[in-house]
């Protein structure tokens, strides 16, 4: 641990990422050098077609740059076998998605405990866990519901609970409120934040621009290259 | 993943879609129901068969006369021309045989028998009185044609139980005078009733001295003669020593032939035997019908499913285990399939032995497992194109689909 306080939580060096459609080619992300400390908030934003879901899929390990190195907390990922990188998503990093991606055949407990169900966790450990993380989130009432069964809100806190079970050190998240109306989307927001508070690095991907005002740093996107890193001070 | 993890996330997914599941279910179990019903007629029939060839007695060895060219027996066999005889003197011959124990020739033609004005036309059996232990036949009445000189004999004739009923009815039998042809004989015995065998209905013989049958039917020539050997293992060596008796005495010539029981069973049962596994092929054929049903269902399975594994992706899922994942379902559907139609084609064997109590319809063992064993290799095996689809899904495109 004495190299990861060292070395920033992410560092991507002179990352391509190419897609081929047809013919053409499309720089996603093109000479990309970005670092994250641990801890951050950070939001992504720009236009449609800007690259910034690909930045969020490489960051998450989904994807594969075409060159330059990604390294998580000093460690190059981008070499690491598809099994050793599933194991680093299992156990660093947590998603949340736009339309939630709930299994809409199990249960809300089921689905929070989901992770550590494919991690192998013992089902005593995990019963444990999915209870706290229950009552954490206020759904301690609708453990045995299942996803057709809650309100879009209640939704994206059992992902949100979901992606942070396995005690990531970095939660993605992909346009969060998205699909939530306001009111909702200011809570889940709310919760997010509470958890980088706690020192869980927080990277939203986001059109929305006063979403985006919210993060300490909000990174600019713009034909697969950086535009703008701008910080502001903390809120108080 | 951990194993029981492993199994009830499978179970949720094949529970998830009854409808699906039901259908691929009950494809699996016809097939293996088929399995099950065919190979049990097959094999019923085949032990129906040899239990008919075992009832006319053991340790056979059969003397036809002529020479068929082909070894072994086929059903040609039994029709032979003859150049020379088969005579009693032949038959009295082969009791000399160290491996005989017993020897009956038999002589048979049709006649007439008659009483007090009752006339039934009748098979007639010429013989000797080895003939009921060779045989194996049992008596209901009386006693058997005496041991005496095979070229004179009494008078005497034992009839069947069915011709016992039809010429004295409630009357008793032993004791009277019939005609049958042209002679008068006493009846001295009256068989068991219920004897079948080789294609002759005992029930309605009549069984009289071979020299007397001989006189009657006015030829020298016996039908067969028939030996039982002293062992199992003996079997063998009396078709050699009978059949080098009758050599010398047919002046080396070797003008009949012999076959043993033994080898006419185990013929019947290589013949019977196939068409089991005939027709367990062709049951296996719905099996591999079931297997790609499996399959196909399955793959529609991944494409519904295609968000779901890139979610399990981005949660930390290696390929491994949603290939696992998905081999367990495919697995655990055939199971059920197979184990379902194990009972229903349990339950139609049972039906078919209840309809024909005769019949045994017992599926074979081998069967069986052979039906329970492709169902599940089937069914895994049909599975791994679906898993590992699935395992190679990409993350991004498969979270992006909705």
């Amino acid at each position: 641990m004495a190299e990861a306080s060292t070395a920033p939580l992410i560092a991507l060096a002179d990352i391509e990422r190419v897609f081929h459609l047809g013919d053409s080619e499309v720089h996603a992300l093109h000479r990309l050098d970005l670092q994250i400390e641990a801890g951050e908030y950070v939001a992504v934003m720009g236009p449609s077609g800007s690259g910034k879901s690909t930045l969020l899929n490489l960051l998450g390990l989904l994807d594969r740059p075409n060159a330059g190195t990604y390294r998580l907390e000093g460690r190059d990922v981008t070499t690491l076998s598809p099994e050793e990188q599933a194991r680093v998503r299992s156990e660093r990093i947590g998603f949340v998605f736009q339309s939630f991606h709930l299994v809409p055949r199990l249960t809300a407990a089921e689905n929070i405990a989901l992770p550590m169900t494919l991690a192998g966790i013992p089902p005593a450990q995990r019963a444990e866990r999915v209870a706290q993380a229950l009552k954490d989130y206020g759904l301690a009432d609708r453990a045995s519901h299942r996803p057709d069964e809650l309100s879009g809100g209640q939704r994206q806190r059992v992902a949100i609970a979901r992606a942070t079970i396995m005690q990531p050190a970095v939660i993605l998240a992909d346009e969060p409120t998205g699909n939530l109306d306001r009111a909702t989307g200011d809570e889940v927001v709310r919760l997010l934040e509470e958890l980088n508070a706690q020192g869980v690095t927080l990277i939203v991907v986001t059109h929305d621009a006063s979403l985006g005002s919210r993060a300490r740093r909000q990174l600019q996107m713009e034909d697969g290259s950086l535009k703008r890193d701008s910080r502001c001070a903390p809120p108080t | 993943m951990r194993t029981p993890d492993l199994i009830r996330f499978a179970r949720d997914a094949a529970t998830g879609n009854p409808l699906r599941t039901v259908l691929l279910v009950l494809a699996m179990a016809i097939g293996v129901a088929a399995v099950v019903v065919l190979t049990a007629l097959g094999d019923g029939a085949r032990r129906y068969v040899i239990n008919e060839f075992s009832a006319i007695g053991s340790n056979l060895v059969i003397v036809l006369p002529g020479r068929s060219q082909t070894g072994g027996f086929n059903p040609g066999n039994a029709i032979t021309s003859t150049p020379r005889d088969l005579t009693v003197d032949d038959a009295e011959a082969l009791q000399r045989a160290p491996a005989v124990r017993r020897v009956a020739p038999l002589a048979i033609g049709t006649s007439e028998i008659s009483i007090g004005g009752r006339l039934r036309e009748v098979m007639v059996a010429g013989t000797t009185s080895q003939f009921i232990e060779v045989r194996r036949m049992t008596l209901a009445q009386g006693r058997f044609l005496p041991a005496d000189d095979w070229r004179r004999g009494a008078s005497e004739a034992v009839i069947g139980a069915k011709i016992r009923d039809e010429m004295f009815g409630a009357e008793p039998a032993l004791g009277k005078l019939v005609r049958i042809g042209d002679r008068r004989f006493r009846i001295v015995g009256v068989l068991a009733a219920g004897g079948q065998g080789l294609g002759m209905n005992t029930d309605e013989l009549v069984i009289v001295p071979v020299s007397l049958a001989q006189a009657m039917f006015n030829s020298n020539t016996l039908f067969r003669i028939l030996i039982e050997a002293n062992s199992r293992e003996a079997i063998e060596p009396a078709k050699a020593q009978v059949t080098e008796i009758i050599k010398v005495r047919h002046d080396g010539e070797l003008d009949v032939t012999v076959i043993t029981q033994d080898a006419v069973l185990a013929t019947f049962d290589r013949l019977l035997g196939t068409l089991t596994l005939g027709v367990a092929g062709i049951a296996a054929i719905s099996l591999a019908v079931a297997g790609i049903l499996v399959m196909n269902v399955m793959l529609v399975s991944v494409t519904q499913r295609t968000a779901e594994i890139g979610l399990l992706k981005a949660l930390g899922a290696t390929g491994d285990t949603i290939r696992a994942a998905f081999l367990t379902e495919a697995g655990m559907l055939s199971l059920a399939g197979a184990l379902l139609g194990y009972a229903l084609g349990h339950a139609g064997a049972a039906l078919i032995r209840h309809l024909y109590p005769a019949f045994p319809a017992w599926p074979p063992g081998w069967a069986v497992v052979a039906g329970l064993g492709t169902a599940l290799v089937t069914g895994l095996l049909f599975g791994v194109l679906p898993a590992r689809r699935a395992a190679r899904l990409d993350p991004v495109q498969a979270l992006s689909k909705r």
